[in-house]
């Protein structure tokens, strides 16, 4: 049997989608009995979390610290909820996931693996290197199994028929006030959350200035989609940095991408490459996004998007 | 903190004592395939081709060089200590670190691949020896794409991390780091010594010249071993095989908005 110890990931109050996918995942190991961790201030998300298919139990760890999510103090209690038997630890492969699962690995002194993108057998898994160019087959023989889980690989699980059980736990160890929250500033709002939007428009170097980035928030709302970009749009401040699809960016799967004025180079695919639909709209022919896209439009990007948004 | 001394011609005790006081930043570089490079596996599985490709220190890792660098010419630090764990032939890229103005460098030599975890406690043995009131690490080496090692070092020296910075200032005795992460942007205060691991947007890398690359050729590189360290290196990650990813079918192409929103709407993508 596979004991399985997720850990939530939520904001505001709500369960992110993300643990819904690391459900899924961990419902592919053999007879996988699933408890999910949900570290809050007050139990917010615990019982959303327990409404999920698949889920056995929700542990609650409530206490004031954890307002705001902070590796330092989750990984000391994650890692002593996880000596309780368990055989595998999984958090998504989200920013919150990479701070916090090596620094649990390294804890309880086992190796972690990242982003696991297919579960082979208890021990064996596929996950991809070089920005996605390559895909290993890694085998651990450990009897506990921490890693992170590549969301865009997996769909959320649904709700279950009935609800899991929730219990309060309070895990013994000192935690540790090195580390402080001062500020989260969330500069796209309440747009659509690029990693759970169906619709992705993202736009890149092409679009030249903030100011022409604006378009895209036009039609992206007309599609009801969200707003992505390249690296080059970030970093020459045309979108903010929570925008940036890619490897060192978002990973997403929308049914839907429509990329614009985008080279697609290497790094930025890797991001995209699970997209079911991939459009792609740049003025050179031979751009490499080309490759990838199951519909290409070659062309100015300042004549077709008012065009476009005129047909929507 | 604020002493002063020189490293060179000391008796090894005064040595220790020096390493103890002065304001050190450590820097962990990996060399890894350039970016630019066409990633292609072997027909056998058996791994991806690495003839004569051309090496680069992992660009995350470079710009934690250049963040070391910045912080000490702004007096934040009196020295600069760059390490890698490796075969001997990642010393050209510890002495691209040296040119760019790193004072010295650590170099940590195997020939086996090395396991983020083994990597982090390879490293916390080089932490404790320098005592560094930082360490800078990139948030992820390219080649794995592991993400890991300066949270796992963070957690085995029991200190602080601040993964994915894009902006760092520091006091005597904290660091406040600017993170990306998913939400937007997000700032940490922690007390220090502490891990900071880098995002891309953190810097850009100064460009090396030609007389700092001579220079760099008589600074320190002390070579050590991971025995001498007290590290037996152990695999615990098992590589089956490696394949190339699944290529998506070719698509079509259209020449007008009219046909595009056409063909979407045929994909049943659009209403
Ligand atoms: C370690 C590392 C990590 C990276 N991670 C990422 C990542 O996560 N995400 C990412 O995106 N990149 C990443 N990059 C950067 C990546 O290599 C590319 O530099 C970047 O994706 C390029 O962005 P772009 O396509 O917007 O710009 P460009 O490559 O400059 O492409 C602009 C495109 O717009 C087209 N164009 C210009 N004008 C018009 C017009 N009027 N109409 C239509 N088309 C037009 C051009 O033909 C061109 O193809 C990373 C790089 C490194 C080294
Ligand atoms: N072999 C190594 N030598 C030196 N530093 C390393 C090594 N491996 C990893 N690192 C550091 O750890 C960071 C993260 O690597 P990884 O966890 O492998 O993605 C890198 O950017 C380096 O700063």
């Amino acid at each position: 049997m596979s004991r399985v110890l997720i850990v939530a990931e939520h904001a505001a109050g709500k369960l992110s989608s993300a643990t819904a996918r690391c459900v899924r995942c961990a419902g592919q190991l053999p007879q996988a009995d699933i408890t999910i961790a949900v570290f809050s201030a007050d139990g917010a998300a615990a019982a959303e979390a327990a409404r999920l298919e698949g889920v056995n139990k929700v542990l609650r760890i409530d206490a004031p610290v954890h307002t705001h999510a902070l590796a330092a103090t989750i990984a000391p209690q994650l890692a002593e909820i996880a000596r309780g038997g368990y055989s595998h630890v999984f958090g998504p492969s989200t920013t919150f996931g990479k701070d916090l699962m090596p620094r649990v690995a390294a804890l309880l002194d086992v190796p972690q693996l990242s982003d696991i993108m297919a579960v082979e057998s208890e021990h064996r898994f596929r996950r991809p290197v070089y920005a996605g160019n390559a895909i290993i087959t890694v085998e651990v023989d450990e009897p506990l199994i921490v890693a992170t889980v590549r969301t865009a690989s997996f769909q959320a699980v649904g709700a279950g028929a009935a609800a899991a059980p929730i219990e309060t736990v309070t895990p013994s160890v000192a935690l540790p006030t090195h580390t402080r929250f001062i500020e989260v500033s969330a500069p796209s709002g309440d747009r659509p959350d690029l990693q759970a939007a169906a619709r992705v428009i993202s736009g890149g170097r092409a679009l030249g200035s903030a100011e022409n980035f604006q378009l895209l928030y036009k039609l992206a709302d007309k599609l009801g989609a969200a707003v992505g970009a390249s690296r080059a749009a970030v970093d020459s401040g045309y979108a903010p940095n929570d925008l940036q699809v890619g490897q060192t960016g978002k990973i997403i799967a929308p049914d839907l991408y429509i990329a614009i004025g985008i080279s697609g180079a290497i790094q930025h695919l890797t991001g995209i490459k699970d997209a079911r639909t991939i459009v792609a709209i740049n003025k050179d022919g031979d751009a490499p996004i080309f490759e990838i896209a199951d519909i290409g439009l070659v062309g100015d990007l300042f004549k077709i998007l008012p065009e476009l948004e005129a047909l929507l | 903190m604020s002493c002063r001394c020189r490293v060179r011609g000391v008796t090894p005790e005064r040595h220790s004592r020096i390493l103890q006081c002065m304001k050190r930043i450590l820097v962990a570089i990996k060399r890894v395939v350039d970016f630019n490079v066409r990633i292609r596996v072997k027909p056998d599985g058996s791994g991806v081709m690495l003839d004569g490709v051309k090496w680069s220190i992992n660009p995350f890792d470079e710009i934690a060089v250049e963040e070391a660098l910045r912080i000490k010419e702004r007096g934040g630090a009196e020295e600069v200590v760059v390490a890698s764990i490796g075969p001997a032939d990642c010393q050209p890229q510890l002495r691209t670190a040296l040119a760019m103005g790193a004072d010295r460098a650590l170099h940590v030599e195997t020939t086996e691949a090395i396991e983020p975890l083994t990597a982090a406690k390879l490293l916390l043995k080089l932490v404790e020896r320098e005592s560094p009131l930082l360490v800078l690490m990139g948030k992820q080496a390219i080649d794995d794409d592991n993400n890991q090692t300066g949270q796992m070092l963070a957690a085995l020296w029991n200190r602080p991390q601040a993964t994915f910075a894009s902006k760092l200032e520091l006091t005597d005795t904290t660091a406040r780091v600017a993170r990306e992460v998913d939400a937007g942007l997000e700032t940490l205060e922690v007390d220090l010594p502490a891990v900071v691991t880098t995002d891309l947007r953190l810097n850009e890398p100064r460009y090396v010249k030609l007389p700092e690359i001579m220079k760099a050729k008589k600074k320190p590189l002390l070579t050590l071993k991971p025995d001498e360290l007290g590290i037996t290196l152990t695999k615990r990650l098992k590589l089956l095989k490696t394949e190339a990813p699944s290529v998506r079918k070719k698509g079509v192409m259209v020449t007008t908005a009219d046909e595009l929103v056409a063909a979407l709407k045929q994909r049943g993508v659009l209403s």
